[in-house]
């Protein structure tokens, strides 16, 4: 497999910086939830959550894998696959909407994966970019699950996935919704390999992608407010033709309605994540590193090492 | 009637029209005329279907007189009896499923039913299936697995359910758990297209082993129309995008999205329903030939193996 491509920050910060020194415009931020204007540095140490409302802004790859994995993580390398297989084209060429999205964007696609270390856990995470044509799924998202999710078995690592997709990449036709089946099969060989699958709905999540892998995790964590669902707003007032109840498809809606697991400030997904992790992949430690008062069943036993749990882990997944 | 058949059924008219003078007047011979007549609709239906657009078949794929799931199951299936529910929360008639033999053999059949007369598709939601009737459709499968029983599935829907109710009840759930069934089966699982293959609706019942579409049916990851008034701006540019969706089976099955084409009756399966009907059964039959003959988890795995590898060539 030839991905690993090291990645440092200063690099990743000397782009963000350049960014902002050529749109000038960007050093105050509107909060599209309360309307207030925010600094950009107060933004970003607050790690863009707005300071005065708590609204979460929609965030890149970039700080995704920042804030799990600290200063050091390996950016997978995702296989290219070939662009527009309908030669698509509405009012626009669909080759020209990628290239458009591509140098916006800086990416590839709408999907970025990393390998790097957690709490002392392996762990692969794969982030979706809604800026990126909406986060819609086609081949190359297809692509880039299925090549992550692989990745997190070869390295007997935890798969994070972050979803935000408005759907499916339509200008992909049947190829786009193939990947529902395909990222599910994907996921599918995480589970069977006993390694923890973790979706964390970010805002906005819907259509064919939580129609696929994001509903399908051991674990669903959301971000506060995010908009979580599988039809558009639009399309069920059309159908129903009445008012969609109040915080209708929000994370906290979906808790509610038992969808999602838990609903996460962002201040303390790393950590949330992290316990999980660490409740899942390391099952005796755990139990040993905090022993109750007055328990003495544990204490008798010796907890065995991390090291040595994560190889016990490694040579039943090898059976 | 469909626009674009307007000229063949008014040709078809005329002769019924001569026949009845004939009919009326002993002494009139219109023998030629009539059979003249004929062999120009007859001529023109196959050039019409020979030469359908995107947005015509769109049109022949949801023509309300075209078979629906319900009359494969009644047609195909013997001692069809029907299960309902999902065990969880309700029934959903948009589902329909149950236990049958197909040729001598026990099977599970299932499928978005569209309903035909107003209040039967009100009762059936237009084949619009709920979060109950994916997970019936869970339920179902699990049920032909622990028997041993292979998997029929019958692709007829605009898409899943858009409402309140449908997104509470976790209608993105259903259908993700959905295709992870469909890709767990130590069955085989066969699926045909026969009419409209709508979106994450359709693929939930269609991660097969097999996947049939009939000549004139459709999948698409969108309706043309939804995907006009998105990309266009304009459900009106509705037969542009269903070309530029690549939606019918010939272009789906070049791509190798789909397995095989059901060829249809001429003048599309509504003209001949009975007719499309055993064609798609005996198309099932040989497929089924084959994949009874494979070990259940040779056949799973061959199946994730296929859908990790749909549409990555080329
Ligand atoms: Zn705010």
């Amino acid at each position: 497999m030839n991905w690993l491509t090291n990645y440092v920050r200063p690099r990743l910060r000397a782009l963000v910086e350049r960014r902002r020194v050529e749109v000038p415009e960007n050093l105050w931020h509107p909060c599209p939830a309360c309307e207030r204007m925010i600094f950009h540095r107060d933004l970003d140490a607050n790690r863009r959550v707005c300071p005065h409302c708590d609204h979460h802004f929609r965030v890149g790859a970039d700080f995704r894998f920042r804030e799990l994995f600290g200063e050091t993580w390996e950016v997978l390398e995702l296989p290219r696959v070939a662009v527009d297989p309908l030669r698509f084209r509405d009012l626009k060429r669909y080759t020209d909407r990628l290239r458009d999205a591509q140098s916006r964007c800086g990416t590839h696609d709408a999907v970025a994966a990393a390998a790097g270390e957690l709490a002392g856990l392996p762990v692969v995470v794969a982030v979706m970019d809604f800026a990126f044509m909406g986060g819609s799924m086609g081949r190359a998202v297809g692509e880039a699950i299925v090549t992550a999710a692989r990745e997190a078995v070869r390295r007997r690592a935890a798969f994070v996935v972050f979803t935000a997709s408005g759907g499916a990449r339509m200008q992909e036709g049947m190829f786009s919704l193939v990947q529902m089946a395909r990222t599910t099969a994907a996921v599918q060989e995480v589970k069977e390999a006993g390694l923890p699958y973790v979706v964390v709905l970010t805002d906005p999540t819907t259509g064919g992608v939580t129609a696929s892998f994001a509903m399908l995790g051991d674990v669903h964590i959301a971000e506060p407010g995010a908009l979580i669902g599988f039809a558009g707003r639009r399309v069920i007032e059309q159908t129903i033709r009445e008012r969609l109840p109040d915080g209708f498809q929000t994370a906290e809606y979906l808790r509610e309605h038992g969808m999602v697991d838990m609903v996460v400030h962002r201040f303390e997904l790393p950590a949330t994540l992290a316990r999980v992790l660490d409740l899942l992949m390391r099952p005796r430690a755990a139990a040993a590193a905090e022993p109750t008062a007055g328990d003495e069943g544990p204490a008798a036993l010796p907890p065995p090492a991390p090291e040595q749990d994560l190889e016990a882990l490694d040579e039943a997944a090898d059976d | 009637m469909l626009d674009f058949e307007k000229p063949i059924v008014e040709l078809e008219g005329k002769v019924r029209e001569l026949r009845q003078l004939m009919e009326n007047n002993a002494e009139l011979d219109l023998a030629d005329e009539i059979e003249r007549l004929e062999q120009r609709a007859a001529r023109l239906l196959a050039q019409t279907y020979a030469r359908l657009t995107p947005w015509q078949k769109t049109q022949v794929a949801r023509h309300p007189d075209r078979p629906h799931t319900g009359d494969y199951v009644a047609a195909l299936i013997e001692d069809f009896t029907p299960l309902a529910g999902d065990r969880l929360y309700g029934e959903d008639p948009a589902m329909i499923g149950g236990l049958g033999r197909f040729r001598g053999r026990s099977v599970v059949v299932l499928g978005q039913e569209k309903g035909r007369e107003t209040e039967d598709r009100v009762r059936h939601n237009f084949g619009m299936a709920r979060p109950e009737g994916y997970r019936k459709a869970q339920r179902l499968m699990r049920l032909a697995e622990r028997f041993g029983l292979p998997v029929l599935t019958f692709v007829d829907t605009p898409g899943a359910h858009p409402g309140v109710g449908a997104e509470e009840r976790g209608q993105a759930e259903a259908i993700a758990r959905t295709i992870e069934t469909c890709l767990d089966l130590r069955v085989p699982v066969v699926a045909t297209v026969v009419g409209e293959g709508g979106s994450g609706g359709a693929i939930a019942i269609a991660t097969a082993d097999r996947v049939l579409m009939l000549e004139h049916a459709v999948y698409s990851v969108i309706s043309p129309e939804g995907c006009a008034a998105i990309l266009w701006r304009d459900a009106e540019k509705a037969p542009e995008a269903a070309g530029a969706l690549r939606l019918t089976a010939q272009d789906l099955h070049g791509f190798g999205l789909v397995d095989e084409i059901v060829e249809e009756p001429l003048g599309g399966a509504h003209r001949a329903p009975q007719t499309t009907i055993a064609r798609v059964g005996d198309a099932i039959a040989r497929h089924l030939e084959e994949l009874t003959e494979i070990p259940g988890e040779e056949l799973r795995a061959a199946r994730r193996r296929r859908f990790l590898a749909m549409g990555t060539a080329s």
